[in-house]
């Protein structure tokens, strides 16, 4: 059983233009101890989806799903009250601005102590230890001085520091981190990556990455989805991801990474993600894909098998039938 | 070999931050004594993580700012600022964020034409429009577009049109500050093929201005590593990927994710973070974090030497 489970996921955005589908029938599992990255550009609905499991959207947002449990509760039916109590708790979530997700008007020391007020009901005394001891897991220096800092007093990496150990102060079992290291320069962002994996070797939560970066992903995660104009259009384990994808759009992706150009120019994909009115009837990366024919342009394909990384597409690649051919 | 279209020596930018009515003003270095010669149809990269000076480097070479000492010539003319206007056209810029650098009220005919009217008063508005429906076929975007305002363009077209406005005036410098930060991967790739091919059609120099040392490694021939608004190394791209010899630049590379999960992690792990500008470590401003640190290193400030790969290191890699 695993610990997030998600079935035919879709969120539906009100717009004034009309109805927007942000995640088109996503599945999604994570298992405790595992390190799950959801890869994909802007506007593919990466965070939307994990943000609509935590009942973070706003009223404008219409969540269906056929299946929504995490660690044994129904996240579909659960009543906001109840669902309080575990986002924060066992579910927790990192965001990618630090500077902008801390409240500047309260010290850090304050923040990060209320949820330890809040979730788990420790005494002052309880909380400041507590405290303490979680900015020093997460590598701040001089915590005892640091707990009464402002962020707007910290850098951007250490206010990020600050982010994890609120997240992790309730010891959740899931973590979800979307973009965690984004605004951060890289060798910050190498030491993050690290706290983030040797957090997860120490309490053995699962950890969900969110991110747009392919080499964040192929260094962080175990197992990666990939998601394109909010539907998931392949999963799979990081190794065989990276050698034989199955997705053209993964594959695409793939090949217009500038270090793994092998001629100085780099292949591209044409055209653009499509939008709100430009959408096509079949597969979505059908106008811009080089393999699709008129088939691909009037059905939308259903998911492959798990052998072909459930990639929603007619024509895999990498299959023993197409290197044959 | 080609003489150099822009040389820069020992170029700095000191702001003085704070200071009331008892206290001194501090002295921040932001861009602290930089030297670089740029040639025609290279490209040459700044690479260093944010507060390194790369954006204040970018500034000063655009004549937006005044240097605090030292100077730099474009084409052998030595820039003052009494003849910043005439040789402000001959080096242009592209910023990094194509939603801030367009105006938003004003449609793309005139985004493109407007360097013209005020620096080529002599063209007539026939010859503008032809010169700015040119450049869109150069940027690879279409003739009909010349009408649109910038909300009607993806964050990829806008680059091409930021692009088109730098190149109206027919530069032969180009500053490119983090040009693809911005956009999606498969978009950026887009991006970075079209400046290739400009770069060729024009034999256009670029100051190419990134933290992303991927892409740096595609577009570059040379790279100048800056930290704490110093150069720390400088020399030709195959040089410094393959031989490090500052152990910044060699932790910087390591830090970089690398897109092959196979591939061995050995990360040097950096303990701290920048320094503040304002108190700069008196001997090598890496020591603080470096790992082969020495006394020597904490006492003395090692120089980046004129050879063609060099770093500012007493006990370089390699």
């Amino acid at each position: 059983m695993s610990l997030l489970r998600i079935r035919n996921l879709s969120v539906d955005f009100a717009t004034a233009s009309g109805k927007f589908r942000a995640v088109d029938q996503v599945d999604q599992d994570v298992d405790t101890g595992e390190i799950l990255a959801i890869v994909g550009e802007s506007g593919s609905g990466k965070s939307v989806s994990m943000l609509a499991m935590m009942g973070l959207l706003p009223w404008t947002a219409t969540v269906t799903a056929d299946e929504m449990t995490f660690d044994g509760h129904n996240l579909l039916t659960m009543n906001t009250k109840a669902r309080r109590k575990i986002v924060g708790n066992d579910l927790a979530m990192i965001f990618q601005e630090p500077m902008s997700s801390l409240n500047p008007c309260f010290p850090v020391g304050w923040q990060i102590k209320e949820s330890l007020r809040v979730h788990l009901g420790l005494n002052r005394k309880q909380r400041h230890a507590r405290a303490i001891e979680l900015f020093e897991q997460v590598g701040i220096p001089d915590p005892e001085r640091r707990l009464s800092a402002f962020p707007h007093q910290m850098s951007g990496g250490m206010n990020q520091r600050v982010m994890i150990a609120m997240a992790i102060a309730c010891k959740p079992k899931l973590l979800i981190a979307d973009e965690p290291t984004t605004a951060l320069d890289v060798t910050i962002q190498a030491q993050i990556l690290d706290l983030l994996a040797s957090l997860r070797d120490e309490t053995g939560m699962g950890l969900v990455l969110i991110t747009h970066d392919m080499g964040v992903v192929a260094e962080t995660a175990e197992r990666v989805s990939v998601q394109y104009a909010g539907q998931k259009i392949e999963e799979q384990r990081v190794v065989p991801l990276f050698d034989e994808p199955h997705h053209p759009y993964t594959n695409a992706l793939l090949d217009a990474l500038p270090e793994r150009a092998t001629e100085k120019r780099l292949p591209t994909i044409p055209g653009v993600v499509p939008g709100q009115f430009d959408r096509p009837a079949g597969c979505l990366f059908s106008p811009r894909c080089k393999f699709a024919d008129a088939k691909c342009k009037a059905e939308s394909p259903a998911p492959q098998s798990d052998a072909l990384g459930r990639a929603r597409c007619f024509y895999p690649l990498n299959t023993d039938q197409r290197q044959a051919s | 070999m080609t003489a150099p279209i822009m040389t820069a020596t020992a170029l700095a930018r000191h702001y003085e931050v704070g200071g009331g009515i008892f206290s001194k003003p501090k002295t921040l270095k932001a861009v602290g004594g930089i030297d670089f010669a740029l040639f025609p149809g290279k490209t040459l990269a700044v690479v260093g993580e944010s507060g390194c000076g790369k954006s204040t480097l970018a500034r000063l070479v655009t004549m937006i700012e005044e240097p605090t000492s030292g100077s730099f010539a474009i084409d052998g003319k030595t820039v003052l600022p009494e003849n910043w206007a005439s040789l402000r056209s001959s080096i242009q810029i592209v910023f990094q964020d194509p939603y801030g650098s367009l105006n938003p009220r004003q449609r793309i005919a005139q985004i493109l034409e407007e360097p013209l009217v005020i620096n080529r008063p002599e063209m007539s508005r026939a010859e503008r429009e032809a010169k700015a429906r040119e450049m869109i076929k150069l940027v690879g975007l279409r003739p009909e577009h010349y009408d649109r305002y910038p909300h009607m363009f993806s964050g990829g077209q806008r680059q091409r049109i930021a692009i088109a406005r730098a190149l109206m005036l027919d530069p032969k410098v180009l500053v490119l500050d983090e040009p693809v930060s911005a956009l999606d991967l498969s978009i950026q790739s887009a991006v970075l093929n079209l400046l290739i091919d400009l770069q060729e059609r024009l034999n256009l120099a670029y100051l190419f201005i990134s933290h992303d040392l991927s892409v740096v490694k595609h577009i570059s021939d040379d790279v100048i590593v800056m930290y704490l608004g110093r150069a720390v190394e400088r020399g030709s791209k195959d040089a410094v990927f393959a031989g490090a010899k500052h152990p910044y630049t060699k932790a910087l590379l390591s830090a970089t994710p690398q897109a092959d999960p196979k591939a061995p992690k050995e990360r040097i792990k950096l303990s701290g973070e920048l320094p503040s500008p304002l108190a700069v470590p008196d001997g090598c401003p890496f020591a603080p974090r470096c790992w082969k640190v020495q006394d020597k290193c904490r006492s003395e400030r090692p120089e980046l030497s004129a050879d063609a790969h060099a770093a500012a290191c007493f006990f370089p890699e390699n």
